[in-house]
């Protein structure tokens, strides 16, 4: 566990980022102030619902977020010690696609359909390897052929259409580590995919990114994905990290309601049926009317008037678990 | 599942093809192709159970649901409700029987017309079918969105006012509207978030107890239908591979491709994933226009043999009650596969 070491070199470190959103119906904060450090080597789970700001999150690190009608209203993104917030264009784009990469939920979207794969794959290594024709031909076959593609060298000319949704997601991926990127942001990368496909991608994403100690944000609503994948996990609520902990805390000893809530909410394969589920009761809140306090009160089964009223602070629970709960749960006190 | 059980719906050699061109040049000249969505299935539901239908996009799953209730046309083959075939049927009468049979679909914001108020929406199967008008009417309209959670005040509105979890309450309140014997749930819960998914399962087992009613569950996910079927079907290119009592089917799962599905889903839980083993199949589904022959699974096989190769397996009883169709199910190779796929059984804490 590299969790020990606060002086250990961070890769990325995110300062209080809040980035909000104009809307007809009022401003909306989809990321309400989040911090969070990713090491050198490491995998780290961003867990959340739709709209939990998850995805938003990984769009402001990169500055891809479309404005109007977003901005990043306020944060630090220190990557390596730089602000990628305050670089200028130029300078950002040397590290977007180079150092810091990404693989998007669907790969039908990501790939240029009008563009052959060799184009697709080649671009990048020419632009930030300074690779010649030759070389960067070379490399993208070298890549496709890690990611498990049957004969690269002949479908560096196919378009995108003509691969399979879980190849398709193999290429994606390939080309988000041939210019050897230090980190990897990955939205849902398997989403989309089937189980057995999303076993094969997750199986290369795991042994590629350790053999290249590539760092990674994986961005999922799948509490087993993270399980197998991660070493330290995030969860996201209604714009906010709520939970922040080593995987196995967070599997085995949970401290915030929310994260309590959906480990026991959900089925599971090793498991008997149980005669009913642990439901949490509501939906997730509309970001334009935010609940007052604590975000999760109207769904938590312990709210009082103090978390009706007060926002909970994120804050240390036991050795680098952090929970955002004005109460000290534990599983037998929220049983 | 009972020895006693009565079985609802009776589906024998089930075909549903979709024509897919021919395959001379543009598609105009030679030989009709033909997408083989089902491909010959049968099988029983009995009354007040859940039969579970899983598989990967593309096995035929929705279709089969779809075909059963009419809803696509079948090629051959016969549906038996009630002692009636419901494939023969014009679509007048078929219009009839659509009062036992329902469907509660995928996608909540695609299954309910935006410009219908939700009175409308849960009220028009009442007036097409008959069962009431009026003040009735009205009155019946609140009492089901009551009984799938909702308040009856929320009959004006219209579904744009409502989260995706809350649709699919109305969804479900329009398919029971008219007091059905049999629903097919086609992904109730796959467009939902993680915390809402729990509340739809539990109001959706808590209304079959209710109203006595039979599922047809069709689902991915394979944790949410060991949790909630009688009995799982697994389907394969159009056909089941295997069939069996949910409980046998989880832990004695006997054709590769259960095996491989099962050892691929994700547990929530560290310790199961860092010591289980997975089956990772190679490759991709073959098109289903131009299916392996053999046996369909065969490409993606670790057991397949020349035998695979040349003959399709037949479907054979091999525990109580369980199906298979595979010629190895019962060979070490395949008990070998089983314990694989079974790793994470129990390991947790």
């Amino acid at each position: 566990m590299t969790l020990s070491a606060r002086d250990q070199s961070t890769l990325l470190d995110v300062q209080d980022l809040r980035t909000v959103f104009s809307s007809p119906r009022g401003q909306v904060t989809a990321v309400n102030g989040v911090s969070f450090v990713i090491r050198p080597g490491e995998t780290v789970g961003l867990v959340g619902e739709s709209g939990s700001g998850k995805s938003v999150t990984a769009l402001s690190l990169m500055r891809l977020i479309p404005s109007p009608p977003g901005r990043i209203e306020a944060g630090k993104v220190l990557f390596r010690g730089r602000d990628l917030l305050t670089l200028s264009d130029r300078d950002l784009r040397r590290i977007r696609g180079k150092d810091i990469s990404m693989i998007f939920q669907d790969p039908l979207t990501s790939l240029n359909p009008m563009l052959r794969i060799e184009r697709q794959m080649t671009e990048a290594l020419a632009l930030h390897m300074k690779l010649g024709k030759r070389a960067a031909r070379d490399r993208a076959i070298e890549m496709l052929e890690l990611v498990g593609i049957p004969s690269a060298a002949k479908r560096l000319s196919d378009y995108p259409h003509q691969f399979s949704g879980g190849m398709r997601q193999r290429v994606v991926i390939a080309i988000a580590l041939s210019c050897d990127p230090s980190l990897v942001l990955a939205d849902e990368p398997t989403t989309a995919l089937d189980v057995t496909i999303q076993a094969q991608i997750l199986d290369v994403m795991r042994s590629l990114t350790a053999e290249f100690n590539t760092s990674v944000l994986l961005i999922t609503h799948d509490l087993g994905v993270v399980a197998g994948m991660c070493e330290r996990i995030l969860v996201m609520y209604a714009g906010s990290i709520v939970e922040e902990a080593p995987r196995r805390e967070i599997f085995y000893a949970p401290r915030h309601p929310y994260t309590m809530g959906l480990l026991k909410s959900v089925p599971r394969l090793d498991r008997p049926r149980a005669d009913r589920l642990q439901q949490i009761e509501g939906s997730p809140p509309d970001l334009t009317r935010v609940p007052s306090g604590c975000p999760f009160h109207p769904r938590c089964p312990h709210a009082t008037d103090l978390c009706r009223n007060v926002v909970p602070p994120l804050r240390p629970v036991g050795s680098n678990h952090l929970s955002a709960c004005h109460y000290d749960l534990s599983i037998e006190g929220a049983a | 599942m009972t020895a006693a059980a009565e079985p609802l719906l009776q589906i024998r050699d089930l075909k549903t093809y979709f024509p897919a061109g021919r395959t001379g040049p543009f598609g105009l000249t030679g030989e009709m192709r033909y997408v083989k969505a089902v491909d010959g299935l049968s099988f029983d539901i009995y009354r007040g159970e859940t039969l579970g239908l899983v598989g990967e996009s593309g096995c035929g799953k929705s279709t089969t649901g779809r075909t059963i209730l009419q809803l696509i046309k079948a090629t051959s083959g016969e549906v038996m409700y009630d002692g009636t075939n419901l494939v023969t049927l014009s679509k007048r009468e078929m219009r009839r029987m659509r009062r036992d049979l329902q469907i509660i679909f995928q996608d909540p914001y695609a299954s309910l017309s935006s410009r219908m108020r939700v009175s409308r929406i849960i009220g028009d199967p009442l007036t097409i079918h008959h069962v009431a008008s009026g003040d009735k009417k009205r009155q019946r309209t609140g009492e089901l969105l009551k009984i799938v959670g909702l308040s009856p005040s929320y009959a004006r509105r219209y579904p744009h006012e409502f989260s995706g979890g809350q649709r699919q309450r109305i969804g479900i309140a329009r398919a029971l509207a008219v007091n059905p014997d049999f629903v097919v749930c086609d992904e109730p819960i796959s467009a939902l978030d993680v915390s809402i998914r729990a509340q739809i399962i539990n109001l959706l087992e808590d209304l079959q107890r209710e109203f006595g009613l039979t599922y047809l569950f069709i689902a991915h996910d394979l944790s949410v239908v060991r949790h909630i079927c009688t009995r799982v079907a697994v389907m394969y290119l159009g056909k089941f591979m295997e069939l069996a009592p949910s409980d046998d089917l989880y832990s004695h799962p006997m054709h590769p491709y259960t095996q491989a599905l099962m050892s691929a889903v994700p547990v929530p839980d560290p310790d199961v994933e860092d010591s289980r083993r997975r089956i990772i199949l190679s490759g991709d589904v073959p098109t289903p226009i131009n299916p392996p022959s053999g046996c369909v699974f065969h490409t993606r096989c670790p057991l397949a043999t020349e035998h695979c190769r040349a003959e399709v397996p037949a479907w054979r009883q091999l525990r109580p009650n369980h199906w298979v169709a595979c010629h190895y199910a019962e060979t070490p190779a395949a008990h070998a596969m089983e314990s694989v796929a079974l790793a994470a059984e129990g390991a947790g804490g």
